[in-house]
C-alpha cells in the first residue's frame, strides 16, 4: 500500500535578547559554566520573576509575521516535571493561554506555494545545560550548568500539515530566515538557537483519519530533523507493509548511530499538572502595543523577493537567492544606490561575494569591500575602463586590502587599452611572430582566432579590450 | 472524590517521593478529605467568576531588557552537594 507521510512541529527558539526571560542575568553564549546565575534562575525559595518587555515584544514580532492572532490577555503557567537541568521542579511556561494563536507560513516547493498552518506561538524559559563529560571520568554522574537557564525560548507549534521531509525541512528553514530578518533569533544552530520535536505520522494515501503518531524529540540540527524523520517514515512504513500497528509513543534521537529509540515512559510522563504561574501577573497586550511593534516590522523575505523583481528587474532566483538572509539583501540595496545595474550586481553578490564570504566565515558587514566600492567596479566594467577579466583581479585585491577600486586598477595600471592603434601594433608583433598559425586559419581552421586572441592578452598584460582584439584580429586575417 | 492507592502512587511517582504502605495508607485519607473540602467549594455558583490565577489585580509587570549581573561562581556553586570544574554535579539520567 501507498503511504502518506504527515509532518507536524515544535520549534523552540531563542529569543536574542540581552538579560534572561525573569532575571538580570546575560544571555552571552560560551561564558564558563556556571558564570550567569542568580537566585532567580538557580531557583532559590523566595525569589521573584519579572518579565522581560523585549522578549515579549520578540514574540509579539513573530506572531505579526507568521498572521497569528494576539491573545490581548495571556498568562503563564508551571510545567511540573524533575529533570536535573530544572533547578525548580518546574519550567515557566504558557498552557491554556498563550500568546498567540493561529497563523500560518508559506514556503516554496518546486515554484508551488503550500501554507503551512502554525496552531500557536507561546513565551517560556530554557532549562539548563547537562554535560555528559568524558574527561570528568564520572559514569555515574552528569555536570550541570546553569548558563542556559531562563533563556527566552518561543514555542512555535505547526498543524500537520507537512506531507514530505522535504516539506518539514523547507518549514524549518522559513522559520529561521523570518526570524532572522525580525532580528529576535541569531539562527546560530551550533549555539543551540533553534531545537525541534516533530510528530511523525503515516496514513493510506487517500486516507482523511490521521494515524498513530510517533514523537521524536532531542534533534538539535536541521540535520537531526531530517535524518530522525527519514528513518521514521521509513521505520513506520516497514512496520505498516508488514502488517504491524505503530505504537503511539515519544522516541529520542541518537545523533551518532542515527536512529531513533523509545524513551522510557517514566521519565517522559506526560503528568505535568500545569497550573497558573502565582509569581507572574497576566500580560495584556493592547492594540497600540501591537501597532507599535507593527510599524517597526522590517519588511519579510518573501515581500523583499517580490519587491527585488518588479523595482530591479532582476529574474526569480536572483531574488531568492540575495533575499535569503537580510544582511546580503541589505548589502545588495546599498550598492544598487550607488547607480549600478542591477543584475551585474547581483551577479557579483550571488557569485564572487557570497564564496568569498563563506570562505571567510565572514558577515557582508564584517567584509572587505563595502557595497559602495563593489557598485563602482562593476562600473568600472560596464564604462569600458576595465574588462570582466580585470575586475576579477581588482575584486581579489579589494578582498585582500581593503582598497578602492578605482585606484587599485590605476595603480597596478589596469586600464583597459581601448586605443585601436595601440592593440593594432600588438596584433601584427603576433601575427609576425606566428606566421604558422596565420596560414591555418587562412586556410580555414578559423577556431585559431582563440589562440590569436590570447596571445595578445597575454602581450598587453590582459587589458586590452577584448571587443576590439576580435574585431581588429578578424580584419587583419581576413 | 475517593482517592485511590494508585492515585498516590502515582503522584508520589510525579514528585519523586517514597512511601512506607502505612504512609499510603494515611495519605490516602488525608488527600480524600481535601479533595472533598474542593467538593464543598465547587457547590458554590461561580458561572460569572473569572478563575483567580493571581491574588492581585495588576497586570503587565516587566522589567527593561538590561544585565545586571550574576552572582560568583562560588556563590552560585555554594549549595551544590557535589561539583566538578564549576559544575554541579547531578545523578547521571540515562535515556
Amino acid at each position: 500500500m501507498d503511504y502518506e507521510t504527515v509532518i507536524g512541529l515544535e520549534v523552540h527558539a531563542q529569543l536574542a535578547t540581552r538579560s534572561k526571560i525573569f532575571c538580570g542575568c546575560s544571555t552571552q553564549f560560551g561564558e564558563e559554566p556556571n558564570a550567569q546565575g542568580c537566585p532567580v534562575c538557580l531557583g532559590m525559595p523566595g525569589v521573584l520573576p519579572v518579565l522581560n518587555r523585549m522578549a515579549v515584544e520578540f514574540a509579539i514580532r513573530m506572531a505579526l509575521a507568521t498572521g497569528c492572532e494576539i491573545a490581548s490577555r495571556c498568562r503563564f503557567a508551571r510545567k511540573n516535571y524533575f529533570y536535573p537541568d530544572l533547578p525548580k521542579g518546574y519550567q515557566i511556561s504558557q498552557y491554556e493561554e498563550p500568546l498567540a494563536t493561529g497563523g500560518h507560513i508559506v514556503i516554496e516547493m518546486d515554484g508551488k506555494k503550500k501554507r503551512i498552518g502554525i496552531t500557536r506561538i507561546h513565551l517560556e524559559e530554557d532549562a539548563g545545560k547537562l554535560v555528559h563529560s568524558e574527561d570528568s571520568g564520572l559514569t555515574d554522574e552528569s555536570l550541570f550548568d546553569v548558563n542556559r537557564c531562563g533563556v527566552p525560548l518561543i514555542e512555535i507549534v505547526s498543524e500537520p500539515d507537512m506531507r514530505s521531509v522535504e516539506e518539514a525541512r523547507l518549514y524549518c528553514l522559513k522559520l529561521r530566515q523570518i526570524m532572522r530578518y525580525l532580528g529576535i533569533n541569531s539562527g546560530d544552530m551550533e549555539k543551540g538557537a533553534m531545537r525541534f520535536e516533530a510528530n511523525v505520522s503515516l496514513r493510506p494515501r487517500g486516507s482523511t483519519r490521521y494515524g498513530t503518531r510517533v514523537e521524536v524529540k532531542n534533534l538539535n540540527s536541521f540535520r537531526a530533523v531530517l535524518r530522525s524523520l527519514e528513518y521514521e517514515v521509513q521505520r513506520q512504513t516497514k512496520i505498516l507493509q508488514g502488517g504491524g500497528s505503530i505504537q503511539q509513543e515519544t522516541m529520542g534521537w541518537d545523533d551518532v548511530r542515527e536512529v531513533t529509540f523509545p524513551q522510557r515512559g517514566k521519565e517522559y510522563a506526560h503528568d505535568y499538572r500545569y497550573f497558573p504561574e502565582p509569581d507572574l501577573v497576566p500580560v495584556d497586550i493592547d492594540r497600540k502595543w501591537i501597532e507599535k511593534v507593527k510599524s517597526e516590522l522590517p519588511e519579510l523575505p518573501t515581500a523583499r523577493k517580490r519587491r527585488f523583481i518588479s523595482q530591479y528587474g532582476i529574474p526569480a532566483y536572483d531574488a531568492e537567492v540575495l533575499t535569503t538572509e537580510r544582511e546580503i539583501a541589505d548589502y545588495y540595496e546599498e550598492a544598487l544606490q550607488v547607480g549600478a545595474d542591477p543584475k551585474a550586481v547581483s551577479n557579483w553578490v550571488m557569485g564572487d561575494v557570497l564564496r568569498e564570504l563563506k570562505a571567510r566565515g565572514v558577515s557582508p558587514a564584517e567584509f572587505n569591500i563595502s557595497p559602495k566600492h563593489l557598485a563602482e567596479l562593476v562600473n568600472l566594467v560596464s564604462d569600458g575602463t576595465i574588462s570582466g577579466k580585470i575586475a576579477k583581479t581588482v575584486f581579489e585585491e579589494m578582498v585582500k586590502t581593503g582598497g578602492h577600486p578605482r585606484e587599485i586598477v590605476e595603480v597596478k595600471g589596469l586600464i583597459q587599452i581601448t586605443d585601436t592603434g595601440a592593440i593594432e601594433q600588438v596584433v601584427e608583433e603576433v601575427l609576425s611572430e606566428n606566421p604558422e598559425e596565420v596560414e591555418r586559419y587562412r586556410g580555414g581552421k578559423t577556431k585559431l582566432l582563440g589562440f590569436f586572441v590570447g596571445e595578445v592578452m597575454k602581450k598587453t598584460k590582459g587589458k586590452a579590450n577584448p571587443r576590439l582584439v576580435n574585431e581588429i584580429l578578424r580584419n587583419k586575417l581576413g | 472524590m475517593p482517592v485511590t492507592l494508585k492515585d498516590v502512587e502515582n503522584i508520589a511517582m510525579l514528585a519523586k517521593l517514597r512511601f512506607t504502605q502505612e504512609e499510603k495508607e494515611r495519605l490516602i485519607s488525608q488527600l480524600s478529605r481535601i479533595l472533598s473540602y474542593f467538593e464543598k467549594l465547587n457547590e458554590l455558583d461561580t458561572t460569572d467568576v473569572e478563575p483567580t490565577s493571581h491574588v492581585l489585580p495588576i497586570k503587565n509587570v516587566f522589567r527593561d531588557d538590561v544585565v545586571t549581573g550574576s552572582l560568583p561562581r562560588d556563590q552560585i556553586l555554594a549549595n551544590a552537594p557535589d561539583q566538578w570544574m564549576g559544575y554541579f554535579k547531578v545523578p547521571k539520567v540515562i535515556e
